[in-house]
């Protein structure tokens, strides 16, 4: 069976209504695990203090705002190739929840940031073009909502997605691009010598695997409804011809 | 409660927020998902 068979609507509906409950089940213990340890038993930063523990809402909300969008950006140019309308919806499914994501990463940055830099706010490249990704996604869910006709909504807003995902790309390498601003380097890596000390890692790991397990969980169960609203929206239009 | 000394507000506004954020991303998708799937049960018969 190709794989393009699972993103038909029916199929869809079918190998999803198993995973669900197991993926939120898994967001729900593993969110429930990483942020009771890390917030009850791991230590103070010698130079940070406790606004250490900021770390395990702040990093794995930010990487999945950026991974939200490469989500969307994927599935908006599947769209755009092969029509496939079960990814245009899971494209406009995970844009609320990306902008969860930002809002948090933004909050939690601020909020971070307040005591460690002396301000709540700089137009520091990262910072700056994170928040030009919120209003990216904030246009996004616009568009969505103003154009009545389906696809030719999936359409701009896959144009959108595609334009935006530049500054998703900054938002991750704006550091390493200007090497400048408040915002240190990236706090993982695959190189273990840059990353944080195992004591917070560890935590921050489970974290991680929490915030991509509950997007997965958000966005299948969205798609779901679009799925399910595109259908009534199906029907509607075919009583009114009847 | 661990101490958290002088950044007491920082982290606990930075948890209480995010927290009403996740609560209510779920809670909305959670509701809106099965008002539209009851509504679709309706239309089917």
């Amino acid at each position: 069976m190709s794989l393009w068979e699972y993103a038909n609507p029916r199929k869809f509906m079918a190998w999803t209504a198993p995973v669900l409950p197991w993926a939120f089940g898994l967001a729900a213990v593993s969110l429930t695990v990483g942020l009771v340890w890390g917030f009850f038993f791991t230590p103070d930063d010698f130079r940070q203090g406790s606004t250490v523990k900021i770390i395990y809402l702040h990093v794995p909300a930010a990487l999945m705002a950026i991974n939200a969008w490469f989500m969307m950006l994927v599935a908006s140019v599947i769209w755009l190739v092969r029509r496939h309308h079960v990814s245009a919806l899971a494209a406009r499914a995970a844009a609320p929840v990306g902008i969860t994501m930002t809002l948090m990463a933004l909050f939690t940055g601020a909020v971070w940031g307040s005591p460690m830099w002396g301000t709540w706010w700089a137009w520091d490249p990262r910072l700056t073009s994170f928040l030009i990704l919120f209003l990216f996604y904030l246009g996004y869910v616009a568009l969505w909502e103003a154009i009545e006709d389906p696809d030719t909504a999936a359409d701009l807003t896959s144009v959108l997605c595609i334009v935006g995902s530049i500054f998703a790309v900054l938002s991750r390498y704006a550091v390493n691009f200007w090497n400048q601003g408040l915002h240190q380097g990236a706090s993982l890596s695959l190189d273990a010598e840059e990353n944080v000390a195992d004591v917070f890692w560890f935590p921050l790991l489970v974290c991680i695997a929490g915030f991509v397990a509950l997007f997965v969980a958000l966005v299948l169960l969205r798609t779901r409804t679009e799925i399910r609203l595109r259908r009534i929206r199906a029907l509607d239009a075919r009583s009114a011809r009847a | 409660m661990p101490d958290l000394g002088t950044y007491a507000t920082e982290v606990l506004s930075a948890y209480a927020v995010s927290f009403v954020l996740l609560v209510a991303i779920v809670g909305l998708s959670w509701r809106r998902a099965r008002r539209v799937k009851r509504e679709l049960e309706q239309r089917d018969g």
